[in-house]
């Protein structure tokens, strides 16, 4: 199992490598420059301010330059603050952005599969009905649409909640809600379809034949064999929520990330848009490892590399 | 019978409510009015609490004087810092650190006398040699700032940046000297009657060497590496999330400065901006023109002019476009006021000039120069078709396509759509198709030359009408558009020379004369801006370049009843 994981760690540095590596050139390609007034500044002036940042340089030069620091671990300067680290605008942005994140993914989870798992349960009852349609209207609806309308209805006009800003757990409810309405549709849709699949097996109707009451049924193998699906959406959902949604944080003005992720492109913030990218490809390569490695914990059949000796 | 008694006894009921309610509006504003204007409440507090709430749309990106480049800066600059002078409610330059100022015969030389009780807010005197390192220290190589641009005027403050000049990064070659701790000498590289002005932009604050120094690394990156000489001082900062003021106690003029607190969060969506001002979160909040319809008619909103104003650029490169026939059958075939009404709807006015009005008066009579230049061309299609066909004969063509750059914005790409239908619809055998473009692609194309017609606009750096007209000289940097006219660029580089500030008014009004009468662009509007404001909000300050907002004059009154 050691082994194996250190194999897994040693291609995951190398994948973050690849991706640097074709971020790098892709974004050299970008015209204009990063300078906040560049509609006013002449071409000598922008010649000097090019110098000071060395982005005359050759692009394999800037290139190589670019991955000793980041080997260090030093991501640079961003252009749009002044004499602000990319490191702290990640180490800033992130904590708003994935507590909300982790929020939704929490009280999504649990609901959707609660959802899920009563549907399939009463499977064509009117309960298995009614859990279906909040889950096509959690995913048709775009989650800003939610925030807009909680934002409105209880924020301004019920006034039981706050209307946006990032202070006491109170503020949480609205963002967390609105993100968590995506996950609970998606969660609960997967439960059903897998515990209905679970429930109509062979050994299922073996175990209940056998005299096990039906709480073990459903729990004990129902439930935790349909859970493998679940686990592979959750992992790159769990991204996408932690690292920040750019319009549920606009929308409640939380000083989250992931403004950074779009805005850094749009001004060739280079640092940034390199910074955001190696850190997002990151969690996703950890991720990915973690849910791998997971898998092995509930369902033995999968025991990755270690389980078979 | 019984029932009509009732509905006449609630009509009246109705009617009299509806006059006391308007009394009472009436009366709420009459005592607000005369108290505001009445000279004695400028030193009398009043006895409610000053806090003031705002939202603003971005992040302070830099704390540095000699680094801001961008609106947000600017104006929380103006509000913790102070220059030489600074921007008072009519927009002209009044005291900040200098008490007075003489300047020498020729104009190129400004003694200022500096108050000896601007202080920083460590308690310690601003004195003149913190003028002298702050303006050396935007034009070093190192910290080059991406506005040192704007200290042009200053003697060889242009060398000093070029790389290969002799002078370049010798920034003791600037023409700045610090006579005495109260005296300040500063030499121009010509007469810029509008360098008072100037001082009040950040590129030109002061900092104290001896603190900046101190902090290194940290210097302005946090509200407490920072010393503070303006109306308030910055008491909190929270990254990404927002800022508080606080009065500033050691501030010379603190008399005058009435709010003791404000506190601004960052809100990217307007939206939610509408949202908080609806619950009376925050004070103020600006529109766009979604929300715009939504309230108008509403007593809290707010219309001011702006002194950016947006054209079409018409490049010259394009055969075509070399006519002038045609350049003026474009300018004349589409419809900006519909453009400014309908689809703009903020504030924004139509503008048939280049210079701004409201903007700049002149020296003597202090008349607008949109005044007394007033407007270049109207819609008109039939002369547009008459002017066009003319073109098209001279040209010796009978259809022509053009390029129309643009930005990408929803707000722009609706403009472009618009003004294209109707240059298609109003000029017989025109083609235009648009290419929208993300914003910096837009200006690296714009400054390739690698368009037809493009979507341009430009703010003011200085509040002069210099900022606009220099933009079009033969090879300028900012001309970008294959435009040159001998008798322009003499009018505007004799201008810069001219030390008679009446002659120099002339010729720049004459210089705008001349770039409409070749139509070498097409204006399209001035902008505006609409927004929100509690009506208990007293005293707003705005500007017209460099920051938006001073906070020095304003007051809450009103707010509790």
């Amino acid at each position: 199992m050691l082994r194996y994981i250190t194999q897994r760690i040693l291609y995951m540095l190398l994948t973050l490598l690849v991706i640097a590596t074709i971020t790098f050139f892709l974004m050299k390609l970008l015209p204009g420059s990063p300078f906040n007034n560049q509609d006013k500044l002449t071409e000598t002036q922008r010649y000097a301010l090019n110098e000071k940042y060395g982005l005359n340089d050759p692009v394999p030069v800037q290139y190589i330059n670019y991955i000793t620091k980041l080997a260090q671990g030093d991501l640079g300067y961003t252009f749009q603050f002044d004499g602000r680290t990319v490191n702290s605008l990640i180490v800033n942005g992130m904590g708003p952005s994935a507590t909300v994140g982790f929020e939704a993914l929490l009280f999504g989870t649990i609901v959707g599969l609660l959802l899920g798992i009563l549907a399939a349960l009463r499977h064509n009852t009117f309960l298995d009905y009614g859990a279906m349609v909040i889950a096509v209207f959690g995913i048709a609806i775009p989650s800003f649409v939610f925030a807009g309308l909680l934002q409105y209805y209880i924020g301004v006009k019920l006034e039981w909640l706050p209307v946006a800003f990032w202070n006491g757990p109170e503020y949480h409810i609205l963002p967390a809600f609105s993100l968590s309405v995506g996950v609970i549709a998606t969660v609960a849709r997967f439960m059903r379809t897998e515990m209905l699949e679970i429930l109509g097996t062979d050994y299922i109707l073996m175990a209940r034949s056998k005299g096990v009451s039906k709480s073990s049924v459903i729990f004990k193998h129902s439930v935790r064999n349909s859970l493998i699906p679940i686990v592979t959406i959750l992992g790159p959902m769990a991204i996408g929520l932690i690292t920040g949604s750019l319009v549920i944080e606009n929308i409640f003005a939380i000083p989250g990330i992931g403004e950074q992720f779009v805005k850094a492109i749009q001004v060739n913030d280079y640092p940034v848009i390199m910074g955001t990218t190696i850190f997002y490809s990151f969690l996703i390569v950890a991720i990915i490892l973690i849910v791998d490695i997971l898998y092995g914990i509930i369902d033995p059949r999968i025991r990755v590399a270690g389980g078979k000796s | 019978m019984k029932k009509s008694k009732w509905s006449l006894l609630l009509t009246l009921v109705l009617v009299l409510s509806m006059f006391l309610a308007a009394c009472s509006g009436g009366d709420k504003d009459n005592t607000s009015d005369s108290k505001g204007g009445e000279g004695e409440k400028a030193t009398e507090k009043p006895n409610e609490p000053q806090v003031l709430n705002l939202v603003d749309s971005s992040e302070i990106p830099s704390m540095d004087s000699s680094q801001a480049t961008d609106a947000v800066s600017f104006e929380v600059m103006n509000n913790v810092f102070e220059g030489l002078y600074r921007l008072d409610k009519d927009n002209q330059p009044t005291e900040g650190v200098a008490a007075s100022h003489t300047v020498s015969e020729d104009g190129t030389v400004y003694t200022f006398k500096l108050n000896p009780d601007a202080k920083w807010s460590d308690g310690s005197q601003v004195v003149a040699k913190d003028f002298v390192y702050a303006w050396q220290k935007a034009l070093h190589p190192d910290t080059l700032s991406e506005y040192a641009y704007i200290m042009g005027p200053v003697k060889n403050a242009n060398a000093i940046q070029t790389d290969g000049d002799p002078l370049y990064g010798k920034v003791d070659q600037l023409g700045v000297k610090a006579v005495d701790d109260t005296t300040l000498e500063v030499t121009l590289e010509a007469p810029a009657p509008y360098f008072l002005g100037l001082t009040g932009f950040a590129t030109f604050y002061p900092q104290k060497e001896e603190y900046v120094k101190k902090q290194g690394d940290k210097f302005s990156l946090e509200a407490d590496t920072m010393i503070y000489n303006g109306p308030f001082v910055l008491s909190e900062w929270k990254h990404n999330e927002g800022w508080q003021y606080k009065k500033n106690d050691q501030y010379w003029d603190k008399d005058t400065v009435k709010l003791d607190e404000i506190n601004v969060k960052i809100v990217k969506d307007v939206a939610t901006g509408v949202n908080l001002y609806e619950t009376g979160q925050v004070d103020s909040v600006g529109l766009n023109s979604e929300f715009v319809d939504q309230f108008e008619g509403n007593e809290d909103i707010t219309k001011r002019g702006e002194a950016t104003v947006f054209f079409l650029r018409i490049n010259q490169k394009k055969e075509e476009l070399k006519n002038v026939n045609i350049r003026k059958a474009i300018d004349m075939a589409y419809d900006k006021k519909s453009l400014v009404d309908v689809l703009l709807n903020n504030g924004s006015t139509p503008a048939y000039y280049l210079v701004p009005g409201e903007f700049t008066f002149s020296p003597e009579g202090n008349e607008d120069f949109r005044k007394t230049n007033g407007d270049f061309g109207k819609f008109d299609p039939k002369e547009a078709k008459k002017l066009w066909e003319k073109g098209l004969e001279e040209i010796g063509k009978k259809e022509v396509s053009i390029e129309f750059l643009n930005y990408d914005s929803d707000g722009a790409k609706k403009d472009g759509e618009y003004i294209k239908n109707q240059l298609e619809k109003n000029l017989p055998g025109l083609k235009v198709s648009i290419k929208a473009q993300p914003f910096k692609q837009k200006l690296e194309l714009e400054s390739n030359g690698e368009y037809d017609i493009s979507y341009a606009g430009w703010g003011p750096d200085y509040q002069d009408p210099m900022t606009f007209i220099d933009m079009f000289v033969t090879d300028g940097a900012h001309n970008q558009m294959n435009y040159s006219n001998p008798k322009y660029d003499e009018l505007v580089n004799n201008a810069k020379k001219e030390t008679d500030v009446n002659k120099r008014w002339e010729m720049m009004l004459e210089a705008e004369k001349v770039l409409f009468e070749d139509q070498a662009i097409s204006p399209i509007y001035q902008r505006g801006l609409t927004g929100l404001r509690k009506p208990y909000v007293k005293g707003t300050v705005n500007h017209l370049f460099g920051a938006d907002t001073s906070y020095k004059w304003m007051y809450i009154e009103g707010k509790q009843k």
